[in-house]
């Protein structure tokens, strides 16, 4: 164990830390080759550094690859905040509702409201606070018990799901088209302009979590010893879940709900890292990677036609869910 | 007898139910006090009041005479370490990894990990009797060697109170003895041990000051050769039963007359 700057790293984590950045440049790189057309490294190398100029690589591929890592990031961290909060590791945004209460509050502000960025975000936010909020006032029953508040969550997230495709159906025929394109959750069409505020909430509310990062651990003890040993585990939880609907809210205003991440990457990362519990880097890292992948794989499949991410990170995520599924019944 | 850590008149409840009416108690300062009782009767949750897991209904909890409630989280947790009867560890943790959370109270943002810590966490291993398990999982180890991990980990916090929810529980009779001796050692070094426990003679052999529960309220407190008998046996645990001395220690020992059904 190394203690630098007071931290204690783990050696398997800081190899997990610079397998994952050396992951995260190769996709992004080539992310920013693949196209239409294939660009070459060099090519990329001379657009980055200004050296040569072109439109596709640094407005169309570069936005969308950051959007890629970024927001892989931000669901990463939402996943990992909601499961330490349930200590299920079935307790992530997209399976408890979140990301459908989310897209509903957007869909109200395309169809009943302008569609602006800014509406879309606020829409976005309330929605997840909303579906967030009523999760737990029906899961709150003498104490706070996960396992309660993912199923509660699984119920009315497919009550929120019944609700948006009732307002897809109500919708204008060109509206609707339109929020159904963007309903599985997609990066395509993705521009600088879509991006600067939802980069900003996310860095803000991810140096928010690390600093209180080592009370979500020592929470992990469970309720007596966290408090006990001086977490004030009521703000805690209040934080953990802002933050973690701001970043589930923030990604599903620009790219809509793109299912499984949140509930994939902390788990994997967790066991890539050997970490204990759940913590916040391998699962951001994992996240990252694993979106900007999936998004990848979700241009390059039937290419020249891209699917929107969300069906490629259903179809990972599904196999991961199999695999959770029949480890935990093993277990059990 | 003098007394930082003091209930007055609680009245405690989970939801519907009332646990304790009106109870009070004095622990007494630097004795380990044992608290003892039928399952059920409200030992477990006047502990936890005590450590500010509970909020009593009514009445006050007070520490230094200042109401737990009263405290900053990290200020009470250093005066006060509890251990619950079925504490959970997140998965895949190691070890010294547990140990070491122990220290949170006494760590910050920008001091995460001191040569304090560092020397606490060893300390607390070598006395919990698990210096050797340092980087095994936690989840591969026995219910014992569990029980005295989370033992380490309460010692790490360094506290002068030590609360303890039936710490002998999953130990095989010798373990149980040698956590005893764990605790009266520390009790010598001058911390306050407050523990629940099952086994009366076993309290009555390490204990200073007995505390005997029933229905939510103290039956009778004091140091054990001067409130054990019969009697009080018949009426806490509804049992008949001799009390002879010790042969080893001469405390009180409750040998039951009941046979058979």
């Amino acid at each position: 164990m190394n203690h630098t700057l007071g931290l204690r790293v783990e050696r398997r984590t800081a190899v997990l830390v610079v397998v994952m950045v050396a992951l995260m440049l190769c996709l992004a790189l080539l992310g920013l080759c693949y196209g239409a057309s294939w660009a070459s490294p060099g090519k990329v190398f001379a657009v980055l550094t200004g050296a040569e100029r072109s439109v596709v690589i640094s407005d169309w591929r570069l936005p969308r690859v950051l959007a890629g890592l970024v927001f892989g990031a931000a669901l990463g961290v939402a996943g990992a905040l909601f499961q330490n909060l349930t200590r299920n590791p079935m307790g992530s945004p997209d399976v408890i509702g979140l990301d459908a209460g989310a897209y509903t509050g957007a869909l109200i502000a395309i169809t009943v409201l302008s569609g602006t960025s800014a509406q879309l975000a606020t829409g976005s936010v309330l929605g997840g606070l909303l579906v967030a909020a009523a999760i737990y006032l029906l899961a709150f029953e003498r104490g706070f018990s996960g396992l309660r508040l993912v199923v509660i969550g699984i119920a009315v997230n497919a009550m929120v799901t019944a609700v948006n495709s009732w307002i897809v159906l109500r919708a204008e025929l060109e509206v609707a088209i339109a929020a159904v394109g963007w309903s599985a959750g997609s990066l395509n069409g993705v521009g600088w302009g879509d991006l600067g505020i939802p980069f900003a909430i996310i860095a803000l509310l991810l140096i928010l979590m690390t600093t209180r990062a080592h009370a979500m651990h020592q929470a992990s003890l469970g309720d007596a010893v966290a408090a006990t040993t001086g977490v004030a585990l009521n703000r805690l939880r209040l934080l953990m879940v802002l933050v973690g609907v701001g970043c589930t809210a923030t990604v599903t205003a620009v790219a809509g709900p793109i299912a499984f991440i949140a509930l994939a990457a902390p788990q994997i990362g967790r066991r890539l890292a050997g970490a204990a519990g759940v913590p916040l880097l391998p699962a951001a890292l994992t996240g990252a990677v694993l979106l900007q992948g999936a998004d990848l794989l979700a241009q390059m499949l039937l290419a020249p036609v891209a699917l929107p991410v969300g069906v490629v990170s259903t179809a990972i995520g599904g196999c991961y869910l199999i695999w959770l599924l029949t480890k935990e019944v093993r277990r059990a | 007898m003098s007394a930082r850590l003091t209930a007055r008149e609680i009245t405690l409840r989970y939801g519907e139910r009332v646990v304790s009416t009106r109870l009070s108690l004095d622990v007494p300062d630097g004795a380990f006090t044992a608290i003892v009782g039928p399952n059920a009767c409200g030992k477990s949750t006047l502990l936890r009041a005590l450590v500010r897991l509970l909020r009593p209904e009514s009445g006050h909890v007070e520490l230094d005479g200042r109401e737990v409630g009263g405290y900053a989280s990290k200020a009470l947790a250093k005066q006060l370490g509890f251990l619950p009867q079925d504490p959970l560890a997140p998965d895949d943790i190691k070890v010294r990894q547990l140990v070491s959370r122990g220290r949170f109270p006494h760590q910050s943002l920008l001091a995460l990990w001191s040569a304090q810590d560092e020397e606490a966490v060893a300390e607390a291993m070598a006395s919990a009797g698990v210096a050797d398990l340092g980087d095994r999982p936690v989840q591969e180890l026995s219910g014992g060697q569990r029980q005295r991990v989370w033992m380490a980990m309460v010692l790490a916090q360094r506290t002068p109170y030590l609360l303890l929810d039936e710490p002998t529980s999953f130990l095989d009779i010798t373990h149980q003895y040698q956590l005893l001796g764990l605790l009266a050692r520390l009790r010598d070094e001058g911390r306050t041990v407050i523990a629940v426990l099952h086994d009366i003679n076993q309290a009555c052999r390490y204990a200073d000051h007995l505390v005997a529960m029933r229905d939510g309220r103290v039956v009778a407190e004091g140091v054990p050769k001067d409130v054990v008998d019969a009697a009080l046996i018949k009426d806490v645990f509804e049992l008949p039963s001799v009390i002879v001395p010790d042969p080893v220690t001469g405390t009180p020992m409750v040998v039951p007359t009941l046979q058979g059904e």
